[in-house]
This record gives structure tokens, sequence and C-alpha cells, in this order.
């Protein structure tokens, strides 16, 4: 469903993603770790089409995103790390503007788009200017607005970041029940736990490149890694001096 | 590695900390200028960054400066030296004029003052840091006020150079003039600061933040806009008329009266006049600068009782609900719904945004007087009676066709140049959506366009009906007007996505960037074009009117062709050059 094939990305002499190569099939639910900086933002940007890549290619539910990049786009929904929208629109005009984006309109989406404001506990505040709306509640609407068009794949950047327990725990389900019909959702996090509840597999990306990929069983097994958890492994591909740093820091 | 950083970390930590409050005098206690710090290294980087064309952008800008400086110089000093040579009341007119230029700077100031300390005070993005950490009420106050100083004075700043020029001089003021000019301007400038941010202060106080801004920006333009109108009104050209005055002493009676003798702009015109005059008068010097301690004193004082209630209430997010799907907005959707759902949505979003922005829409107020005082201007132009000819009632109309032009682009540039640029945050959306630019520009094209094409045949018609012109004049005025809103329109729209301000919030800045600029070196440039290329088919028909010659058809097709040609030209190329920058722009 999405296809990385040496996907870079290149900012003057900075390469921010160094030649990645990715498949994520149909219904799975693919996560992508790393430290800051890693490149994640800039692979996921890339395959919702904002950004274009120096070389590589990516192909979403088929389609050649530098070929027919309207095609491509219009299987996809993105969630920004960052929750900026219209502040003079209501949450039920954005998302009814974000469904005529991908050309849909009326009663269905109109009934979907109440079902998903009721589902994040927005249903009070859909006639509210969104410049009333908190942090986190922006971030409910843009998520909703992911799933008003019903898109083949998900592209979320962030998406636990603002959310109170009850909506992360709603957006967990909302994902695997998204999956579990067949649709593809691909997102970074760094909340690790979150990242191994949830998804099918993950690749760990550093300085642009992949540096581990699979299951959790097969980033086990491949780092020796017995029985630790994640977030060993983790800090075992990307932060072996962390310890370090932090004495450093905290006796200087 | 150890399983558990934190098993390693404990031998190594320091102490546990004492959970005993430090001694006030152990507290924390950041300079004044420390604050200001980060706005001064953002100015450093932002004057250090290699951006393309930066040296050019310099340039052009101040070559207009320098301009600008030279026509304010030029104008003020040839209107002194005159006055010098008019015994009796050349030096009370001048003093009048300084004055009154002193009162309307004032005035902007005091309103730009109320405006800023607002974003300073209350809305900006460093102010949670700031309230957060151990700094002390009056750095705060000390670091916000000379914030707002410096962003609400700057252009009256740069204005006063040549008016001070000019004074010195035309009436040989010295070398100590300028530095009378600074001591008198210093307090000057402080005290409507002070005085504007404790208007917001307790406005802050009484009203949300949001709310506040939404009531200052009406007033703001409702200010302004009944200045000009009331100034315009009052046709002040009468004045200069001999039959107004009953007698000169009557006259200089009025000159020597001060207008408004508690006001600190006046001390600083009789101050100025003053020393020009040889006769210096100290207390007026000492008259500003104690006003200006003394109103600083009571602003710090007020701002210690009344800020942290305002800085808290100012957090209150502004909860407005909208009526849904109202009258309005059907109508709006069963209006556009020939254009498809994508492009519907587009145009209602841009309409939506820019009638819930308190902000946007009050500036139509503004544009309403502007207009008035246009036709206003036109009706009252003498041309009946004696030696007014043929040509002049039907050159007039043809020269109003630049006047109307130069309107139009301003409107533009206000409304049309910015929409890209307000884009910026939301560009996330647009470009991960099956949305092609060309849909984006072509709302705000037309969202843009429409409104300015009724404004501009509302204005060319009322006054060629007020000049009472002939019909081929009519003619040429209204189909040259709907072409040049085209062109004015297409070059906004591509002005303001080549030079996009991203991250500008504030729609009315946009404008006043360098894009904004060359936008309208280039809106002029068009404008005097159809206006050239027009002429001598213009000049051909009136003298075969007048003079009972035969009009040369070629020359007309020729002169009127080239004209629409170059409006067609200037809506479209900059509109595609539009589509192809904001296609490659990645955010």
């Amino acid at each position: 469903m999405i296809e990385l094939l040496n996907l870079t990305k290149r900012y003057g002499g900075f390469t921010a993603v160094d030649g990645i190569d990715l498949n994520v099939p149909r219904g799975e639910l693919f996560g992508f770790l790393g430290p800051n900086g890693a490149g994640k933002t800039t692979t996921l940007r890339m395959i919702a089409g904002i950004l274009k890549p120096t070389s590589g290619s990516i192909r979403v539910a088929g389609v050649d995103m530098r070929a027919d990049p309207m095609t491509a786009k219009s299987r996809l929904g993105f969630i920004p790390d960052r929750p900026f929208i219209y502040e003079k629109l209501t949450g039920a005009e954005f998302l009814r503007f974000v469904a005529g984006l991908y050309d849909q309109e009326g009663k269905e989406v109109e009934h979907r788009a109440r079902e998903l404001l009721a589902l994040f506990d927005l249903e009070e505040w859909r006639d509210e200017l969104v410049e009333s709306y908190s942090h986190g509640m922006r971030q409910k609407l843009i998520i909703s607005s992911a799933f008003v068009h019903r898109p083949e794949v998900i592209v979320v950047d962030e998406p636990m970041v603002g959310l109170d327990p009850k909506a992360a725990r709603i957006l967990k389900d909302l994902f695997r029940e998204y999956t579990r019909r067949g649709h593809t959702i691909i997102f970074s996090t760094h909340t690790l736990e979150v990242a191994e509840s949830l998804c099918d597999r993950l690749a760990i990306i550093v300085n642009g490149k992949i540096r581990a990929y699979g299951t959790m069983e097969d980033l086990r097994r491949d780092l020796e890694g017995g029985e630790r958890g994640l977030e060993e492994i983790f800090l075992r591909l990307t932060g072996e001096n962390a310890a370090r740093n932090l004495v450093d820091v905290l006796d200087a | 590695m150890s399983s558990t950083p934190s098993a390693d970390l404990v031998a190594v930590l320091p102490p546990r900390a004492s959970g005993g409050t430090r001694a006030v005098a152990e507290l924390p206690d950041p300079p004044l200028l420390h604050l200001l710090l980060p706005k001064w290294l953002t100015a450093l980087a932002r004057a250090r960054e290699g951006e393309k064309g930066r040296t050019a952008r310099y340039v052009v800008l101040g070559l207009v400066g320098v301009l600008f400086w030279a026509f304010v110089f030029g104008v003020l000093y040839r209107l002194l030296t005159y006055f010098r040579g008019v015994e009796e009341i050349g030096a009370l007119l001048a003093g009048k004029l300084l004055g009154l230029m002193l009162l309307g700077f004032s005035s902007i100031l005091l309103l730009s003052n109320v405006i800023t300390s607002l974003s300073s005070f209350f809305l900006a993005k460093d102010l949670d840091m700031l309230v957060a950490a151990p700094v002390d009420w009056l750095r705060l106050y000390g670091a916000k006020l000379l914030e707002t100083v410096v962003a609400s004075s700057w252009m009256v700043l740069l204005i006063s150079i040549p008016l001070f020029s000019a004074y010195g001089l035309a009436y040989d003021g010295g070398f100590a003039f300028p530095l009378l000019v600074v001591a008198m301007m210093v307090p000057l400038f402080i005290i409507p600061a002070v005085v504007g941010s404790a208007v917001t202060l307790i406005l802050v106080n009484v009203f949300p933040a949001h709310r506040t801004r939404d009531i200052l920006s009406v007033i703001a333009v409702l200010t302004a806009g009944g200045i000009v109108l009331l100034f315009r009104l009052i046709r002040p050209e009468r004045l200069a008329r001999p039959e107004g005055f009953r007698s000169l002493v009557d006259f200089i009676a009025v000159l020597r009266t001060p207008s408004s003798p508690f006001l600190p702009s006046e001390w600083v015109a009789e101050g100025t006049m003053g020393f020009l005059g040889g006769e210096f008068d100290w207390l007026l010097l000492y008259l500003l600068w104690t006003t200006a301690l003394a109103v600083l004193v009571l602003g710090a004082l007020l701002h210690r009782g009344l800020y942290m209630t305002g800085f808290s209430k100012a957090q209150e997010s502004a909860q407005r609900f909208v009526q849904a799907d109202g009258a309005l907005s059907r109508f709006g959707r069963r209006l556009l719904s020939p254009f498809g759902i994508l492009r519907r949505e587009l145009v209602m979003k841009e309409l939506r945004l820019f009638f819930r922005d308190t902000a946007q829409w009050s500036q139509l107020i503004l544009l309403a007087v502007l207009v008035v005082v246009y036709v206003f201007n036109i009706k009252y132009l003498p041309l009946r009676g004696e030696g007014i000819t043929f040509f002049l009632v039907n050159v007039v109309p043809f020269l109003n066709l630049v006047l109307a032009g130069f309107v139009l682009a301003s409107i533009a540039a206000r409304f049309i140049f910015p929409g890209v640029s307000l884009e910026g945050r939301t560009l996330w959306l647009l470009r991960s959506s099956p949305m092609a630019v060309r849909d984006l520009l072509w709302a705000k094209f037309w969202v843009g366009t429409l409104p300015l094409l009724i404004l501009a045949l509302g204005i060319v018609g009322v006054t060629d009906w007020l000049l009472q012109v002939s019909d081929f004049m009519f003619l040429v005025s209204v189909m040259s007007i709907t072409l040049l809103t085209f062109a004015l329109s297409g070059l906004a729209i591509g002005f303001g996505t080549m030079f996009p301000q991203f991250e500008t919030e504030n729609a009315a800045q946009i404008p006043t960037s360098f894009g904004g600029l060359l936008y309208m070196m280039a809106s002029v440039s068009v404008i005097g074009g159809v206006v050239v290329l027009e002429a001598r088919p213009v000049y051909g028909y009136l003298s075969a009117k007048a003079y009972g010659t035969a009009a040369d058809p070629t020359e007309m097709v020729i002169g009127f062709g080239l004209a629409a040609l170059l409006c067609v030209v200037a809506t479209v190329v900059p509109i595609r050059m539009a589509l192809t920058r904001l296609e490659a722009v990645e955010r």
C-alpha cells in the first residue's frame, strides 16, 4: 500500500532522509521511531506529498506520487504534529471544507463528521470557532479531518501529542479498527509503549537511515535483545551514551 | 551499559535539593536589557540571513526611502523659505504648521501604541516564558514598553527627520538644533507609549484580550476614517481663498493662539520655533520631561496594580458561537454550486475567514471613506465656468483612470496580495490533499477581483457621471478600468505568491514587505503603461471632436489594442508564475 524506494531528501549539504526502502502492505499499522531530527517527519511529509523527494520514489495505493500526485493524494489523509488550522472556521465547517478538498459532500459526509466529532467529545464545540479550541481539541479536530473522507492510507506525525488519556485510548482503538478493515496507517511516535503495543511492524530511523525494521520479535532477534523491551532496543540503537551525557550535564 | 541508567547516576548526582526557600537577596533578577536580548538577536540574525536578492531589496528600499525623504524635505523646505519671506505671519504660519503636524504625529503615536501594546504586553509569544520566570514587574514593564515604543514609533521617527531638517535649514537652526530636537522628541515618543499601553491595560481588564483586539481595530479604523473624512469635508482649500478672511488682524490673532496649550506636541512646536527665532523657553523642555517622567511613574504603578489580572484574562480564549449553516451560508453554497464542490468550499472558506476577522473586514470602513473622499474631490473640481475647455473636461476623466488605478492597486495590495501568505500555516492541509494549486489561486483571484471590479466600475461610473463626460470617454474609462482591475488582481496574486510571508499572521503587515513594494511598483508601471498607450488615440479623438478633424482608426486600434494586451499579459503571466512557484513550495 505504501512503497518507498531509495527515498532521499537533501537540504543543501544536509541529508535528512538517506535512501530509505520500505514496504507497508494493506491493513498494516506501521510505526516510525527515531530520535529528534532523525528524518521521521521529513519522510512522512514526503509520503503525504507535501515535500518533494530529492530522489527515489513513493507509491501510495499503487499510485506514483511524482507521476500522479492528485490520485495518490486522493487516497490518503495526513495528520501533522502541529495543529495549525483556520482559526475563523468552526469545527463543523472545517470538516466540511476538508471533505470538499477530496470532492466529497452530502448527507453521508455530514453524518460521518458528526460521528467523528462525537467520538472525540467535540460535538458541543462543532459550531464554535477553532480559535477558541485548546491544543488538544485542535489535534482531535485534525485527526477527525483525516478520517472524514475515508482514505485508504493515513499518514500520522506524532498522533498522541496533546491528547488526553481518553482521546489517546480512542485514537488507538480507532487506528486498530481502521487497519482491521483493510486500511493502512503509518505513524511516527516518541511514545515507545504506544509503538510496542499498537504496531504490526516498526522501523527505527537514525540520521535519515533505517537502522532496524520488522516486528518486535524481529527486532529482538536481530539485536540479540532476548526479552528486552522496545525502550532498550531503541536506546541501544540510538542512545548508547545517553546515561554518560546525563551525568556530565548534571555534574556540570 | 547498565539496564537502568539511573542506577549509575545515584552516585554522581548532587545532594538532594533542600526544601527551604531562597532568601530574597538570592533571587535571580535579570536586567532589563537581558529581556530584550532575544529581540535584538533575532534582528541581528535576520540582518545576517543570506537570502536571495537581499542586496537588491535593500537597494530598492533605500532608494524609495531616500526619494521619500527628499520629497518631504523638498516640499517643506520650499514652503518654509516662502514663509520666512512673509513678514509678520510667516513664522506664525510655520509654527502653526509644525504644531498641526506634531499633533497629527501624536494622534498616530497614541493609536499605534494602543494597538501595539496589546500585542507586546498581552498576546506576544514570549510572555508565557517571561511571566513564568522570576522577572521583576518593573523590568517586565520597562522591557515591554521599550518594545512598544520602538515598534510603534519608528515610522514617525523616520518622517520626523526630513521634517525637522527642513525647519533647521530654512531657519538656520545651527548645530545645536538637532540636539534640541532629540531632547524634545524623546519625551514626545514616551508619553503616547505610556498612555497608550495604560489604555490597553484598562481595556484588557474590562474585556478579554481577543475581544479587545477586535474592538481596538474597529476603533482605530473608525478614528482614522473619521479624521480623513472630517478633514476633507471641511474643504481646507477654501481657506486659501482671500475672501475667506475678514481681516489680517483677525487672522494673526487666530494664528497667535496656541491650538492646544496643554498638549506636549504644542510644547515641542513652540520650543522649536522659539529656538529658531532666538528665544528658546527652557520651561517647555522642563515641561516635556517632567510630564514624560510623571506619566511613566503613573503608568508603572498602574501596570503593577492591573497587569497580572489583565494578563490572566488575556489567556481566556474568546469562545464564539457561530450559527450552524445559516441562511447566508446556504445561499452562498447554492450560488457557488455550479463551480463544483472543491471550488465552492474554497470560496466559502475565503469569505468566512474574511468576514469573521474584525481586523480584516473593518478595513472596509476605511475603504468606504476613501471612496467617499474620492468622489467628493471629483464633485468639487472646478470644471465649469470660464476657461474650462472641452479638452479639460474630457482629459480629467482620463486622468481619473490613473487615480482610480492607484486606489484599486492599494486595495488589491491590502486584500489580495496577502492571500497566499495567509495560507502558510495551513499549507500542509492543502498540499497533502488532491487539490490542484490552480483551484486555490482561482478562488483567491475571483474572491478578490469581483468586489474590486464592482468598486472600480462604481467609482468610474459615478465620477464620469458627475463630470458629464462624452459617451466615448465613458466607454474608454469603463473598458480600461475593467481590464486594469483584472491586471492589478493578477499582479497581486502573482507577487503575493512569489514573495510570500508565510510566517506573518497579521494580514495588514504583509503588503509592507519587499514583495508588496515590488507589487506597487509593477502596478504603477502597468497603470502608467495603459494611460500612455491610450493617450494618443484619446487625444486624436478629442482633437477630432474639438476641431472637426478626422480621427485615425489605425491609431485607435493600435493604442487601445496594445493597452488591452498589456492588461491581459499583466493578468495571465503573474498568475502562471504564481502557479509554478506555489507548486514548488515545500512547507
